[in-house]
């Protein structure tokens, strides 16, 4: 399975996610993460999938469904383009005084950073990609981790070029 | 002009062409209906909204108008979704207009409330929730024009209760703006070389058609390119009529029940041009050696369809409209003799086929279903609209009824909906008056919308309808025979059922034949004969649908006797 990150830009209009998510579904396609957002034109949303396929025909078919959408302006492959791509994490993890120098040695690795602290336990947020993810929450899964929220991957292109004008 | 939003939605269709709607009225559309009723907008009123939206569906299907429906919040839009399915299907223009709820009622589970975008969305190709009423000229502009172009397909709008009562200052849009739809479908004109060149290197090529063809209007140049290459051709099921049945070197449709020669053709030709047509399952057998021997192009409207069943060597994307002109020309202006080329090709591929043609043996005085078929096809001139239900008669009727032109044949093909056929004839019939519409239904199918024999007494509607009455649910019937011992489970039809007396009942005339004498004695008479009747033929039980490919059989694996 390969994974590839699609920016979809779609009228922000009520209805246009389920839209979306059921093609998703009702064509069986495997996704990873979406997520939605305001962009610089208060008339577009942004969502972000990543779709999981077996093979380039498999993408073709999601792209060109989702493109049968009345809603969706324009669908771009972002992993097949120059592209910075980001996630958001958040991680809860137990924190005793025996443990707490050494998670806070682990978040200084990781760039990452401890942003609420108690007692029992302290929050940290991540940004990056998805693998520096996997990794601060494989080596964090010694410490007991409470709970995980995580945004989904976002990308933009690189250089002066923007999605909407690809 | 100041007017209330059902006004305004009454001259929204008027500005759209609209001359009839099908509906049903019910609490929430209630000032929708007395806007109708001081408008004289024509309403047909049906038995059941699942009559309202296949007859809407057979009115499209019947001249390429967008078909109008329209049904109360609730069940009332419920009972319309498998007619919106079976007109997804077929890619069939319609707008279906139901009431909601009032706004501030809207998620509450009110009284009759259902979320008809959510029910909606996987079977439309867009829908709407109008809440305000100034957003009401622009959604009907944008539903009709999403519904007609591109790959047509329904369209509803879900219109809130309060919407109807408020008040517009009433302006019909000129423009469309939507920027994720343009319904513009230019072609590729490269593609197009690659097919003229794919054509000239070609030895056994084949035409196979589609609905696509219907749909564009484009079947006159299929005839032309046809006259052009002499080459051999077949359709879908959905296709029948855009190739003249008569024609030489058409092949008879191809798929599970299609014909013999159609599905030897496409096994063994080495050019298969696909125009139109969406490779479904029922046409391809075994999709993993469906034309193993074939460079396969593909013309196509819509991108989504392009590799989706059958990977294809060429694709030619855009309107059948504008593609087709292009080959039509770039194949007259081409050097070769196509016709000398080809000629071995059509004239084997035409051998096979006789080998095993469409038949039935004649067996006493009983009335055999090919018979009865054949029978009315040759009584029933250009000017007939065959419609049909599902099941066997549907098969007997694609394969002995000899459809001449595009929108002759409606059928509910990928969705295979019966209770489709009586109210779509009906709507077939209210589209094209100076039209003959035939039904060809079954004892199963006709029960499933039979209520509409009353809309057709009430209404006057002057359609006939032949039951093809074997005392069984015969497509089921014929599996049972085949692949499950005999087992008739849940599929007989017991004798008691009085299909004279029903349509009696109804308001119409009842006629019974049961010997094969009476196709020729009584038959043409009914037919032709003023107003709408009944004709409930009596055929064997056991008779069975044939060729057919089984399920995940290749195309040359047909069933033959």
């Amino acid at each position: 399975m390969k994974k590839f990150l699609l920016a979809v830009l779609v009228d922000n209009k009520p209805g246009v996610l389920t839209h979306v998510a059921g093609l998703i579904s009702r064509r069986a396609f495997n996704i990873e993460s979406i997520s939605a957002g305001y962009t610089e034109e208060p008339s577009v949303t942004r969502i972000n999938i990543v779709v999981s396929v077996e093979s380039e025909n498999e993408l073709d078919q999601v792209v060109n469904q989702l493109g049968k959408l009345i809603d969706v302006i324009k669908i771009v492959n972002l992993s097949k383009a120059p592209s910075i791509e980001r996630e958001l994490v958040m991680i809860k993890v137990k924190a005793s005084k025996e443990t707490r120098a050494d998670l806070v040695s682990i978040v200084d690795i990781f760039r990452a950073k401890i942003v609420d602290v108690t007692s029992e336990n302290v929050i940290i947020e991540l940004t990056g990609n998805q693998q520096k993810i996997d990794a601060i929450c494989e080596v964090l899964s010694d410490y007991e981790i409470v709970e995980i929220a995580r945004t989904g991957a976002i990308a933009l292109s690189r250089g002066p070029i923007p999605v909407k004008k690809m | 002009m100041k007017m209330n939003g059902a006004q305004a939605l009454l001259e929204c269709l008027k500005n759209e062409g609209v001359e009839l709607v099908f509906g049903y009225p019910g609490g929430v559309v209630l000032k929708l209906y007395d806007e109708i009723y001081k408008m004289k907008f024509p309403n047909i009123l049906t038995g059941h909204e699942q009559g309202a939206v296949h007859a809407a569906d057979g009115y499209a299907r019947a001249t390429g108008k967008v078909g109008v429906v329209i049904a109360t919040s609730g069940p009332g839009a419920a009972n319309l979704i498998t007619g919106i399915a079976t007109a997804n299907m077929d890619s069939v223009p319609l707008v279906c207009i139901t009431g909601q709820v009032a706004s501030p009622a809207i998620g509450k589970d009110s009284f009759q409330e259902v979320d008809v975008c959510g029910i909606t969305a996987p079977i439309t190709k867009h829908n709407y929730l109008v809440k305000n009423v100034e957003e009401l000229p622009r959604v009907v502009k944008e539903a009709f024009f999403i519904a007609r172009t591109g790959r047509p397909a329904p369209v509803c709008i879900d219109i809130a209760a309060n919407v109807f009562n408020s008040e517009i200052d009433f302006e019909y849009p000129e423009k469309i703006n939507l920027r994720g739809y343009t319904g513009e479908n230019p072609c590729d004109e490269k593609a197009v070389d690659e097919v003229v060149a794919a054509i000239e290197k070609a030895d056994f090529p084949l035409i196979f058609v589609g609905g696509g063809v219907i749909i564009s209007e484009t079947s006159n140049i299929v005839r032309e390119i046809l006259n052009r290459l002499q080459c051999p051709c077949t359709s879908t099921l959905m296709g029948l009529g855009s190739i003249e049945a008569d024609r030489e070197g058409y092949l008879g449709f191809a798929g599970m029940h299609g014909s013999y020669g159609a599905n030897m053709a496409i096994q063994n030709c080495d050019l298969l041009i696909c125009i139109g047509m969406r490779f479904s399952d029922r046409v391809t057998g075994k999709v993993a050696e469906f034309a193993p021997n074939a460079k396969i192009v593909h013309f196509e409207i819509d991108p989504a369809e392009i590799n989706k069943n059958v990977q294809v060597d060429i694709k030619v994307l855009g309107d059948l409209k504008n593609s087709l002109p292009l080959l039509r020309d770039k194949l007259n202006a081409a050097e070769t003799d196509f016709a000398k080329k080809f000629n071995s090709w059509l004239n084997y591929s035409i051998e096979i086929g006789n080998k095993h043609l469409f038949g039935y043996k004649t067996e006493g005085d009983e009335i055999k279903p090919g018979a009865l078929i054949s029978k009315i096809s040759d009584i029933c001139d250009e000017n007939t609209i065959v419609v049909t239900d599902v099941g066997q008669h549907q098969m007997w009727t694609a394969q002995f009824f000899n459809v001449k032109g595009p929108r002759q044949f409606l059928t509910s093909g990928g969705l295979g909906t019966m209770g489709f056929g009586l109210p779509a004839a009906m709507g077939a019939k209210l589209a094209c008056p100076d039209k003959n519409v035939v039904l060809i239904t079954g004892d199963g199918s006709i029960m499933m919308n039979i209520q509409e024999l009353a809309t057709l007494a009430d209404n006057n509607i002057d359609i006939k309808i032949v039951i093809v009455h074997n005392f069984i649910l015969g497509m089921v019937g014929q599996w049972q025979r085949l692949f499950y011992n005999h087992h008739y489970s849940a599929s007989e039809l017991n004798l008691k059922r009085d299909f004279i007396k029903i349509s009696e009942a109804m308001g119409l005339r009842g006629y019974r034949l049961t010997k094969a004498a009476e196709l020729e004695t009584e038959l043409p008479e009914i037919l032709f004969s003023k107003g709408a009747a009944v004709i409930d033929v009596y055929v064997p039980q056991e008779e069975n649908v044939l060729p057919m490919v089984p399920g995940g059989k290749r195309l040359d694996q047909m069933v033959l006797s």
